[in-house]
Parts: structure tokens; C-alpha cells; sequence
């Protein structure tokens, strides 16, 4: 089952294009632009060529020995932490700002939640001479405060959105609004494989090269893919990256949600931000506020394909709760020397819980972030005592 | 098509035939007096109402009838409860429901269609439920006889809008700018444009809204246009603790600019 384009931009039952009238010939532009883009030679070794020498891939792929030896497995990381500007966002940006630039589009619009895909996408829009306006909700503003400043030093505007949850759900919100006022001018640079067709598609081709690489390398150190690869979910985009690489091999693929943020493992399908999917929502089709210690992902809704791969079996997800991210958070730093970010200490909070089960296995985790973001944040909660429950 | 048209379309139609300009309020389900703010409306020349049905994430709207949203769902307003009241509602003229996909999907689209016709709604308008993505809303509200409104906006190519008017029942719903909902200081340019454009390309009734937001407007839209749908204008009189009157007053205006 290799990930190949959407017919029609379905992933089974899950996906489509539920936009306003007025965006569906920019989101046909789109799908256009970037599937000539895709193939063009010259438009990938650009990419290619800026996720090297700007970005800084390859990630390297850091085998946890002490961490592995608490947990009777073996554990292997992704390291996205070590891309430019800390996230696995980057990729995807450079490929959206780099087709924007192609589409003779002048600004760029984004949302974000924990401010890392909000950050990457100032930074492209900088490296690029775009104007930028990042749509963030209130709340995640003030969890957030040094990533809003990272913005604006780079010459991005952040805007608030006052909305709803005033999370991320909500920017989402102000952002196709947004679009749908400025679409001429504007290109929607959507952090996550969610959102009409072509979002889910294209970001995750953006993210692939995650994947791609994992595997490399894993075939190197290993022989073999892993036995398990896991990454956090929210939207999804870290995780749709690194399955790429294994969805047609026998490794398992498994998906950690937050307890308060879990699509899957508390929704029914639903129809929000433009596609069909799993959605957290009442029994009137009212969507839920997400909440969770992780700005990034405090999302009520998934990607279209991780409903689609949960429908058919071929990737599992799991959630865990905020004192388990917090233990999993002080373990990684405390025996790696790797602060991670607080999303993907959900995909090692499962694996820690899950150790019994995992014993003897290697297991990949993409380490989708670095944790300098979460430090002001966790210092409230660890060091003053706010909220622990141990 | 349907031999026969819908009962909005038959209204619209009707205004039309006799001469005059088709007005569309829209006003917020659940939100303070509605139910006797529709009544006013219609004593104050609606040829139909739009009756929103609040969801919590409107992409389509603006703040005004964001808040109104938040404010209905705060107060416990449910779907089944807008439709309920309608269903006891006797006003004389049609009504379409107004809401998100998702309220629909989560109903269940033939149960949503039947429940609709049976409270009496003559049509229903989902502004992110694109031409490609309304095959099997548009098929359940067929068999229930509901028209499903389709919008048309400033981006569309001829050949784009020749399909959504082959599509849309009731009226063909134009959008008068590139944004969402609520009042501007000036009609944009842009609102007469998709006007002449749709009027060059159906028979059906034209109607155009957003950004619809003064009688002045409504009446310079309509030197073109079959009708305009004002939303965010009404709904900001509800907000601001506009009685019924007040609302049916504030319609009144409109009214008589486009007459």
C-alpha cells in the first residue's frame, strides 16, 4: 500500500475538499502547481539543496544505548530536533514557500499551535523576502511567548486568534479566512497533513524525505527496518512523514495522541478545516476543544490518511495523559542529554509504558522537536511544583 | 431540475416577476428573541429568511456572526432545537437553514433532509459544501425536496459558474467580495461584477450577499442583482440587544430602499 497520490484527494473514505466556494479554484491552482512542481527536476534539487545546506539534513540517527537499557529495548531516534529552527516543520515550509515563490504568490499565511510550524514558516518567508502573517490562538500566545518573539524578530506579523478555544483549532479559523480574503496575493502555507485536498498530500510528500532517510539508516545500523516506528500525533504531519518510509514494509506503525487531544482514540468521523476525518466532537457535530500540555497538539482533528491507516489496520494509535509526557520528558533529558519537545515525549511516554510489551524490539521514534521551547513552561511545572502529580 | 420549482424559488421568482427586489435576512438560530425577530422580519418585507444554525467553527463567517455563534451555543441552542422551533413557526414566507457540513454529516444527510422538510424549510445553504463535494447532500435534499442553495464566488472561471448554476436550487447565491461575512464601509466592485456575470448565465434568481451591509448597498447591488442577502447588519442589531422591532425596523429600511 504505498502512499501514493489521493484519487481524487480521498484516503479511502477520509480526505476531500470542504472549503468555501471562493478557495476552490486556489486549492485546484494548487494541487496543480504542485504536482508540476513535484516532477520537475529543477524544483526538487532546489528543495533538495536548501534542506541540505539551509535546513541541515540528513537528521542524524542517534541510537539511545543508556535509555535503551532502562527500557529492555532498543530505542532509536529520529533526530528532526536538529533541523534548523528545531522542528520537523522546516521541511515543509521550504517546499510550500519555494512553490509560493513558483505561483508568483507574495505572501504567506499560516497557523500555529506551539509556534514551531509558525517559526519555520517566518523563517521561509525571510529567506524567501515574503510577507508573513502567522495566526496563533490567544492562549497558545501566552504558553508560547518566546516562540511569538522568534516570529517577529524574523519579520513575521502574529496575529491572534480571539475565537472559540483561542488554540490551535481556532487560528486554523483565522487563517482560511484569511485566505479567503487575500487568495489572489496569498498562498495558506497549512503546517500539517490536514486540511483540503491537496494539503494532506502535498505536506506529507514534503515530510517523506523523514522517512526516506529513517530507512537508510535504519537498513545501515539495523539490516532491517525497526521492529516498531512511533511518532505524536496531532495533526499528524511528523508521524505521515517517518511511516512513509516503512508503510510498505512489516515494521508497526503506531500513533501517540493526547488524551485530551485524541481524535482517534475519542472521535467519530467529522467534517472540519476542509477534509473528512476523525474529530473530536459532541452529538450535535459541535467540535471539542482539545487540551493537553503540548500547544502542538492541542487539535481536536487528525489527517484524513492517519484515519485511513487506523481504518484499515496498518498503523495503531495510542494516547497517553500529560503526566506521563512530563515523566517521559525529565527521562529523555535526564539519561540522553536530549531535552525533547514536549510533543514527542508523547511517542516515548507510550513506549515507556509500553516497555513489556516492546521488550527486545527496536523501535524507532521520530524526535519531531527539541525542547528548548517547552523549558520556561515545564520550569513552572517542575521546579515550583504546579500541577505534579507524582 | 425539478419540473416545478421549490417554494424559495417560486418566492423569489414571484418578487421578481412583479417587478420589484427579493430581500434575504439572515439571522442567528438561538440567538436572544430570534424566533419573534423572524416573525418581524417578515412583517417587514423578507421574501425569505436565512436562519443560521450556530457551529463552532464557522470558516465562512465573520466576527459579527462568529459571536453570534459562541453566543447561541452558550445559551444551549442545538440543531435539533432550531429546526423544532421552526416547525412551530408560521410566518408565511420560506425559509432556508444556514449552517456548516458538519451539522448535517453529524445529523445524518438523509435524516437532516427529511427532518428539514418536515418542519416546514424550504432550502438549505452550507457554505463549505463546494460543488464537488455536494453530490450526496444535494441527492438526499432532492428526495426530501429540499433546495440546496449553492454559492458562487469572485474566483470562479464562466465554465465554474455555469455548473453551480446548473447545481444550485432556490436561487443561486453570489458572493459580493473576496472575504467573509460582515459589513464594509463601501459595496465592493466585485459584488456588481459577479452580479452581471451570473445574470448573463442563468434565469434562476440572483441573489448576492457578504458584504451586503447598508440599504444603500443592498439597493446599489440590486440594480443588477434579482435580491441581496444582509447578514452581518441584522445580526449586529440582534447583538447589540436589538429587539424585534428594532430588527424588524432596521429590514424596514431595506425594504423600502429596494422598493
Amino acid at each position: 500500500m504505498t502512499m501514493t497520490e489521493p484519487v481524487s484527494g480521498r484516503f479511502g473514505d477520509f480526505g476531500g475538499r470542504f472549503v468555501p466556494e471562493t478557495l476552490v479554484p486556489a486549492c485546484e491552482e494548487l494541487e496543480a502547481a504542485f504536482r508540476s512542481a513535484w516532477a520537475d527536476e529543477d524544483f526538487r534539487g532546489e528543495l533538495n539543496r536548501l534542506l541540505a545546506d539551509y535546513a541541515g539534513r540528513p537528521s542524524p540517527l542517534t541510537e539511545c544505548h543508556r535509555l535503551s537499557e532502562e527500557l529492555g529495548l532498543r530505542l532509536l531516534l529520529k533526530r528532526e530536533d536538529l533541523n534548523h529552527t528545531g522542528s520537523h516543520k522546516i521541511n515543509n515550509v521550504l517546499g510550500q514557500a519555494l512553490l509560493a515563490v513558483r505561483m508568483g504568490k507574495t505572501r504567506l499565511v499560516a497557523e500555529t499551535g506551539a509556534g514551531q510550524h509558525g517559526v519555520a514558516t517566518a523563517t521561509a518567508a525571510a529567506l524567501f523576502g515574503l510577507d508573513c502573517v502567522v495566526y496563533m490562538g490567544e492562549v497558545d500566545m501566552e504558553r508560547q511567548a518566546l516562540n511569538v518573539f522568534r516570529m517577529q524578530l524574523l519579520g513575521a506579523e502574529v496575529r491572534s486568534a480571539l475565537s472559540g478555544s483561542r488554540t490551535l483549532k481556532d487560528a486554523i479559523n483565522e487563517a482560511m479566512r484569511d485566505w479567503v480574503a487575500t487568495v489572489e496575493n496569498s498562498h495558506y502555507c497549512l503546517g500539517s497533513v490536514m486540511g483540503p485536498h491537496p494539503y494532506p498530500w502535498m505536506v506529507r510528500e514534503l515530510h517523506r524525505v523523514i522517512g526516506d532517510e529513517a530507512r537508510e539508516q535504519c537498513r545501515r545500523l539495523l539490516g532491517t527496518d525497526p521492529d516498531v516506528v512511533t511518532a505524536c500525533v496531532g495533526g499528524g504531519s511528523n508521524a505521515i512523514g517517518i511511516f512513509s518510509g516503512f508503510v510498505d514494509g512489516d515494521a508497526a506503525l503506531v500513533g501517540v495522541e493526547p488524551a485530551g487531544g485524541a481524535a482517534i482514540g475519542r472521535g467519530v468521523p467529522g467534517v472540519v478545516h476542509g477534509s473528512k476525518s476523525y474529530l473530536m466532537q459532541d452529538e450535535h457535530g459541535q467540535v471539542l476543544e482539545a487540551e493537553s500540555i503540548s500547544a502542538g497538539l492541542d487539535y481536536p482533528g487528525i489527517g484524513p490518511e492517519h484515519s485511513h491507516l487506523a481504518a484499515i489496520g496498518r498503523a495503531r494509535y495510542e494516547t497517553v495523559t500529560d503526566d506521563e509526557v512530563v515523566a517521559a520528558f525529565e527521562l529523555m533529558s535526564r539519561t540522553e542529554g536530549i531535552i525533547p519537545a514536549l510533543e514527542p515525549a508523547h511517542a516515548l511516554a507510550w513506549v515507556s509504558r509500553a516497555r513489556e510489551e516492546l521488550a527486545g524490539q527496536s523501535v524507532l521514534l521520530n524526535l519531531s522537536g527539541r525542547g528548548d521551547k517547552d523549558v520556561d513552561q515545564m520550569m513552572g511545572r517542575l521546579v515550583t511544583g504546579g500541577g505534579r502529580t507524582e | 431540475m425539478s419540473a416545478e420549482p421549490g417554494p424559495l424559488e417560486a418566492a423569489l421568482r414571484n418578487r421578481r416577476s412583479q417587478g420589484g427586489k427579493a430581500l434575504v435576512p439572515y439571522v442567528t438560530g438561538g440567538l436572544g428573541d430570534w424566533q419573534a425577530t423572524l416573525s418581524a422580519a417578515a412583517d417587514a418585507g423578507a421574501d425569505a429568511i436565512e436562519v443560521g444554525i450556530p457551529f463552532s467553527d464557522p470558516v465562512m463567517d465573520g466576527p459579527v456572526i462568529q459571536e453570534a455563534n459562541d453566543r447561541a451555543l452558550a445559551g444551549g441552542i442545538t440543531p435539533q432545537g432550531v429546526l423544532d422551533a421552526l416547525g412551530r413557526l408560521d410566518i408565511g414566507i420560506p425559509l432556508a437553514v444556514m449552517t456548516y457540513y458538519n451539522i448535517a454529516f453529524r445529523f445524518g444527510l438523509e435524516r437532516f433532509a427529511s427532518v428539514l422538510a418536515e418542519q416546514g424549510v424550504a432550502a438549505a445553504i452550507l457554505p463549505d459544501l463546494p460543488l464537488e463535494e455536494a453530490g450526496p447532500w444535494s441527492e438526499a435534499a432532492d428526495a426530501a425536496g429540499v433546495e440546496t442553495v449553492l454559492l458562487a464566488a469572485p474566483t470562479a472561471s464562466d465554465e465554474r459558474l455555469g455548473r453551480i448554476c446548473a447545481r444550485t436550487r432556490g436561487f443561486v447565491y453570489g458572493v459580493g467580495l473576496l472575504g467573509v461575512t460582515g459589513v464594509r464601509g463601501e459595496l465592493a466592485t466585485s459584488a456588481v461584477v459577479m452580479a452581471k456575470r451570473l445574470k448573463q448565465m442563468t434565469d434562476l434568481p440572483v441573489l448576492v450577499g457578504v458584504g451586503v451591509g447598508t440599504p444603500e448597498q443592498a439597493e446599489e447591488v440590486c440594480q443588477v442583482a434579482d435580491g441581496a442577502v444582509v447578514g452581518s447588519a441584522v445580526v449586529r442589531c440582534m447583538l447589540g440587544e436589538g429587539s424585534p422591532m428594532a430588527v424588524g425596523e432596521l429590514i424596514g429600511q431595506f425594504r423600502r430602499a429596494l422598493d
